[in-house]
């Protein structure tokens, strides 16, 4: 199968490519770049006339759901939903039922994730046995399974031994913790950013501090322990503060936000929207200001979409008892460009945080058009703009704080392993 | 953001919290509040306001009193009253808050009275139930009570009508407390120009000034030459752990005594939401003094909830004098 996609305009942010270009396909690789190679005669092309080629996407944080929670979504689902974001490669958490801590799970994730071939999917391992914060699960056996990292999801490990032996013990094999940083004892039973609005609502808060002094044990242990950290989802001004120190210290740390935090804050919780009820809680406006510059500064080195679907029934409660969390894969796109646009950036740099930045972490290849590299592609319009309905979105979650809002950009096709898993009509 | 608890009008729909409504209803209600004092006091404790119409008392919290209060006040306006304990009843089965309002709801019920641990199910079940029927909050967590801060300024009005020239003082657990949020908002609302929290820092909410009061945490300096001290309950299960040591220590520092009430002004009053903890948060010597006014609060609350559930019930004020009892034409014009 070789396709041709003609008059777009690729943006490649890693090999430093934004300029009009031909982009030549073949038996699943990029086979040439405004260069077509000699005996190239396609069997498709796809006109890109004033769509935008990039590399497809890479999400650092999708719930896929299964196994266990099939009521909410399924792989099918939550992978065409990835096509349809444009999104080719993601890491998925280990938080399903059973947890992902055992290789035998992992290579039936991965061998399903392969059958469906919609999505490349490189699951986090649990760091710890059912994720409880006390002992280590076989990482070197997961790593084998497939794992690209290791993770606690939301759950906290409160014994500081254990996190240090963690570290300790990743540091050895050079595996890389995924950690979201949050106080277990401060965050307990809260809900939303514990602020002016929280107390107004009377709604049970999250205080900053609960972020940012997990961030400094978790990174003074990193140090000590010489450990690669990635920490997942910042949502305070003060935790983007430490990870700038941090990196000038030369601690091993990288950062993303969710796309939420880049736009929402806990004062979109109106009159209690559980579409609003996020994990970690949407912050103040400082907050969110501090990420969006972290994020330009580079102190935050990537975009997720924290991709959560929640099935309907478990939002519609009274806000404290309605699941946290946010479908994501299909805004990360339009997300991600706002974000660019709100600060003055060019499309390429909102593509770098979803492409190779997010990839580098994983250690994935992927997040680039190299010649010879897996045609993983998306390609999109910029300026389309779009209501996010419920029906508009393919995964199962139809839970967005944006739902009913117009958001711009949209995916027209999507290509993994050069096949089109995705065509927008 | 549309308040949920207007109608296009600007009319009053659902009664959820008293933050963000108008003073104008506030005092739409408390007039009209004023003309049912006189209702209880008749030999014919009833009006037909809302004959044929069925309230529903929705609990899914426990309480007596409020509920009981709301069943007096529905039924002396002639309307139907059910009663349910969904807190010990079809929740524990597994039904959702929405099933049990949709099989209410299909038996053709008015309005809701709904009481719920936690914070926004009043929000949450006015924005599910059909245009004709109408949601009053009777307590959500620790969001908002409405008729409890009513009939709080509703008593401060019949002692003290200047409002625009008061020094009221919340005293106590601010944090966990609806009556609290309520009291200050509408407080603040009607104009009061100085409230005051008094509190140990561990019972007040982030960011509390922000609500438009004062804080305080000695009793001493934050009662001095207040006008209305409101006191509020301390659940049991927080006196003792990591937000007060003892109810000892919690009495000695922000309990009510007669020394500490001699520092408001001589005639003050004191007020409690109730239910009260004697020798808590207050002494029984203040609760049962001549300042108190905690028992008037209970004989206002039921004319105040009639007042919002004719509102609600009846439409317009001007329909609530064609039909009302003797009293309710002189709505808008007492005092």
């Amino acid at each position: 199968m070789k396709i041709h996609i003609k008059n777009g305009r690729v943006i490649d942010p890693k090999n430093k490519i934004d300029a009009q270009h031909d982009v030549y396909i073949a038996a699943g690789k990029i086979v040439g770049i405004g260069n077509k190679p000699a005996d190239f005669t396609a069997n498709q092309t796809i006109d890109a006339t004033g769509l935008i080629v990039s590399p497809g996407f890479v999400d650092l944080s999708a719930r896929l759901r299964e196994p266990g929670s099939e009521y909410s979504a399924t792989l099918v689902s939550e992978l065409n939903a990835a096509a349809a974001g444009g999104v080719t490669s993601l890491a998925c958490t280990p938080d399903t039922q059973p947890v992902l801590d055992e290789p035998g799970l992992v290579e039936m994730l991965k061998y399903r994730a392969k059958q469906l071939n919609l999505a490349h999917v490189y699951p986090l391992g649990a760091l710890t046995r059912q994720l409880e914060g006390k002992l280590l699960t076989e990482m070197c056996k997961l790593t084998e399974a497939g794992c690209v990292g290791f993770s606690q999801a939301d759950e906290a490990i409160i014994d500081t031994q254990v996190l240090w032996r963690a570290c300790e013990y990743a540091s050895t094999f050079g595996f890389t913790l995924f950690l979201r940083a949050e106080d277990d004892y401060l965050a307990k039973n809260g809900v939303a950013h514990d602020g002016e609005l929280a107390s107004r609502l009377g709604l049970k808060g999250i205080p900053a501090a609960a972020e940012c002094l997990a961030i400094a044990s978790i990174l003074r242990i990193a140090r000590e322990t010489n450990t690669k950290i990635h920490l997942c989802r910042l949502s305070t001004a003060e935790g983007v503060n430490l990870v700038r120190e941090a990196k000038k210290q030369g601690v091993q740390v990288t950062a993303d936000a969710s796309a939420h935090h880049l736009h929402l804050t806990d004062f979109d919780i109106g009159f209690f929207n559980s579409h609003a009820h996020l994990k970690p809680p949407l912050r103040s406006m400082r907050d969110k200001e501090a990420l969006c510059q972290g994020l330009k500064d580079g102190t935050l080195d990537a975009i997720c979409s924290d991709h959560t679907p929640v099935n309907d029934d478990a939002k519609l409660l009274p806000f404290t008892e309605s699941e946290a969390g946010a479908t994501g894969l299909e805004l990360l796109l339009p997300l991600a460009l706002k974000w660019a646009e709100n600060q003055k950036l060019g499309i390429a740099e909102a593509i770098a945080k979803i492409t190779h930045q997010p990839a580098q972490i994983l250690g994935i290849n992927g997040g680039d058009l190299s010649v010879g590299c897996d045609a993983d592609v998306a390609i999109f319009n910029p300026e389309k703009i779009w209501k996010v309905t419920p029906s508009e979105l393919k995964s199962h979650g139809k839970n967005t704080p944006f739902l009913g809002l117009e958001v711009m950009g949209k995916v027209q096709y999507t290509l993994l392993h050069g096949q089109i898993t995705y065509q927008s009509f | 953001m549309i308040n949920p608890q207007l109608d296009s009008d600007g009319n009053l729909k659902h009664l959820l919290t008293i933050e963000g409504l108008p003073k104008r209803i506030l005092n739409q209600i408390l007039d009209t509040a004023e003309t049912f004092v006189g209702v209880a006091e008749r030999d014919i404790k009833k009006v037909p306001l809302l004959r044929g119409k069925t309230v529903c008392n929705i609990f899914f919290e426990n309480s007596t009193r409020t509920r009981t209060t709301f069943e007096i006040a529905a039924k002396r306006l002639s309307a139907d009253v059910i009663n349910l304990n969904v807190g010990t009843s079809s929740q524990s089965k597994g039904e959702t808050i929405l099933d049990t309002v949709d099989n209410l709801i299909a038996m053709h019920a008015d309005m809701f009275v709904v009481r719920h641990s936690q914070s926004g199910a009043a929000h949450f079940i006015a924005q599910h139930v059909p245009d004709n029927i109408s949601v009053i909050n009777a307590g959500d967590g620790r969001h908002a009570h409405p008729t409890q801060g009513l009939l709080d300024v509703f008593t401060i009005r019949r002692y003290k009508p200047d409002m625009h020239n008061l020094r009221v003082a919340l005293v106590g657990d601010v944090l966990h407390s609806r009556v609290a949020r309520s009291e200050i908002h509408a407080l603040t609302t009607l104009g009061v120009p100085e409230v005051r929290v008094i509190a140990p820092k561990t019972l007040l909410p982030t960011d509390v000034e922000k609500l438009g009061v004062q804080v305080f945490h000695d009793m001493k300096a934050g009662l001095k030459d207040v006008d209305v001290i409101m006191m509020l309950r301390l659940q049991n299960e927080r006196m003792n752990g990591a937000m007060l040591p003892s109810a000892q220590e919690y009495f000695k520092t922000f309990g009510l005594t007669q020394d500490k009430l001699q520092l408001a002004k001589p005639d003050a009053i004191v007020m409690h939401p109730g239910p009260m903890n004697r020798g808590v948060e207050i002494d029984s010597c203040v609760a049962d003094g001549d300042q108190s006014v905690i028992l008037p609060q209970v004989t206002y609350g039921i004319a105040v909830r009639m007042a919002v559930m004719a509102l609600l019930g009846s439409g317009s004020p001007s329909s609530l004098q064609a039909i009302g009892g003797g009293n309710v034409g002189q709505a808008g014009n007492s005092r």
